[in-house]
């Protein structure tokens, strides 16, 4: 037996609920690194 | 209904279900309950809102720490025997009742109630929070354990760089910063917080499914994976587990590469202002050394899928080989070259941190290898007291030597050979524990292998 992980076997709303999910976690992370990323100039003196 | 509804019969997932919706499942609980490394953010206001001291503004986070490590060895078994949607709102529960137990204490000017709420229960939360996703990606990421807990854990090192500049606008924006912070202000910025997480984190436990009795991805041979040195086809239980050298040997390497990582984490801008004191002005100083435990910061979460998605092909045996071996030879350079050039000592730095976190990203598929899939995440929760133990040790060791060498007037890097050469002694006792591991005696494999393989299966 098996599920769909293949990306071909997916419906369109696999798709965008896996896309809403991801997105769910990454824009707060990418928040977070984007504030950590603009600190680390200055480590060379800009 | 409640109990039907934490069932893991309703989380078996149904046909069609994408494995690729776990990792967000997973994401959602750790990217929140990384939130505990962002806890020095709270630690100004608190002190000058309730005039409380250092040690006691510490306190919520040391007892958190304490409690994640013992929360994840006590509730471990259960976390195996009652599926991970029972586990992640177990955990949701008890980490956003922290918050706002917490919230409640400031509003009535009492501390006591911030570290029970955010201590004790908030830290039960991050134990079984930090266990709750990890065999389930296991068993759905067969062909690729290290990958699919390196997110995972990658999101435990990511919590915190959402929560502090989080924290820090919302303390702004209830007045609770400077040098009167309002304390209504803080509890406020609990209140908020402990709501957002409860929305975060609902998606893990509303999404979070096991895969059917006897799934596996398409393409993939088990045969051929069984056949790789130390990956095991038998199961281990939980309470043998601990009978097992490979368990304590496993245990050691964890404890010392965690310390070895800590040397350079916990002081890392005072290390970074004693090796380059030469900068322009004090403000520019400050700031180059908050770039560095920015760095390091990025190091450190990097490492965690990078270092444990290729242990996927190098194996994870040769991978705690290259942490712990090149390592010691990364802090002998630091040692040896000192600040003669700055690139180097950066290089050398970041590369130490992101085999800091790869040794906790690492670790349960090592643990899926020795022990099998049948309880990894109760034994992954005992394993944890060596991360505990490492809080404690790593720093103490630093910052021991350092204070020390700053009472013998030394300056500048000299303040931390000491400590550098004691790291890379952990790191080859820690480097001789990984070559003694080798296969689980079979006296301790569970004796109906199909049944324990059902078992974890459905788990």
């Amino acid at each position: 037996m098996s599920t769909s992980d293949s990306p071909q076997q997916w419906g369109a709303l696999q798709w965008a609920g896996t896309v809403l999910l991801w997105l769910w976690v990454l824009v707060p992370f990418g928040y977070g690194l984007y504030q950590l990323l603009i600190k680390i100039p200055a480590l060379f003196g800009t | 209904m409640a109990v039907g509804f934490l069932q893991r019969e309703r989380i078996v997932a149904p046909p069609g279900w994408s494995r690729w919706l776990i990792p967000p499942a997973a994401l959602s609980i750790h990217l929140a309950i990384g939130q505990a490394y962002a806890w020095s953010v709270f630690k100004p206001p608190l002190e000058a809102g309730l005039e409380i001291s250092g040690v006691l503004s510490a306190l919520p986070f040391t007892l958190g720490i304490i409690m994640l490590g013992l929360s994840a060895a006590v509730f471990g078994t259960k976390v195996d025997a009652n599926g991970p949607r029972w586990a992640m709102l177990t955990a949701s529960a008890c980490f956003v009742t922290g918050f706002l137990i917490s919230a409640v204490g400031l509003y009535l000017g009492q501390y006591w109630l911030v570290i029970v709420g955010y201590g004790f229960v908030g830290g039960i939360g991050l134990g079984i929070g930090y266990i709750s996703p990890v065999s389930t990606l296991i068993k759905w990421f067969p062909d690729r354990p290290g990958l699919s807990t390196g997110i995972a854990i990658m999101g435990f090192g990511g919590g915190a760089l959402i929560a502090s500049p989080l924290t820090q606008q919302l303390l702004s924006t209830f007045g609770a910063t400077g040098d009167n912070p309002s304390v209504p202000g803080i509890g406020n910025t609990f209140l908020v917080m402990g709501l957002i997480y409860a929305v975060f984190m609902s998606v893990g436990w509303l999404l979070i499914r096991v895969p059917p009795e006897g799934w596996a991805p398409a393409g993939w041979n088990a045969s051929a994976e069984k056949e790789r040195p130390l990956v095991s086809s038998a199961h281990v239980s939980a309470s043998n587990s601990i009978k097992t050298p490979q368990f304590w040997l496993l245990w050691v390497v964890l404890c010392f590469n965690v310390t070895a990582g800590i040397g350079i984490l916990e002081r890392a801008a005072p290390i970074y202002r004693d090796f380059f004191p030469d900068a322009t002005t004090p403000q520019a100083l400050a700031a180059a050394a908050a770039g560095f435990v920015a760095i390091l910061s990025l190091a450190n979460a990097i490492g965690r899928i990078l270092w444990s998605s290729t242990s996927d092909f190098l194996g994870r045996k040769n991978m705690y080989r290259i942490y712990l071996g090149v390592g010691a030879l990364l802090y002998l350079l630091l040692a040896l070259a000192q600040n003669g050039n700055k690139v180097v000592f950066l290089i050398a730095c970041m590369v130490i941190l992101s085999f800091y976190g790869a040794g906790f990203a690492t670790v349960p598929a090592y643990l899926r290898d020795l022990f099998g899939t049948y309880q990894v995440g109760a034994i992954h929760g005992r394993l944890l007291t060596a991360w505990s133990t490492a809080g404690v040790l790593g720093p103490l060791i630093v910052n021991a030597i350092a204070d020390a060498q700053i009472a013998a007037g030394v300056q500048g890097p000299g303040r931390y050979t000491m400590s550098f050469y004691i790291m890379i002694g952990l790191l080859v006792v820690g480097f001789v524990c990984n070559e003694l591991i080798r296969p689980v005696d079979p006296k301790f494999h569970e004796p109906d292998r199909s049944g324990a393989a059902q078992a974890g299966a459905a788990a």
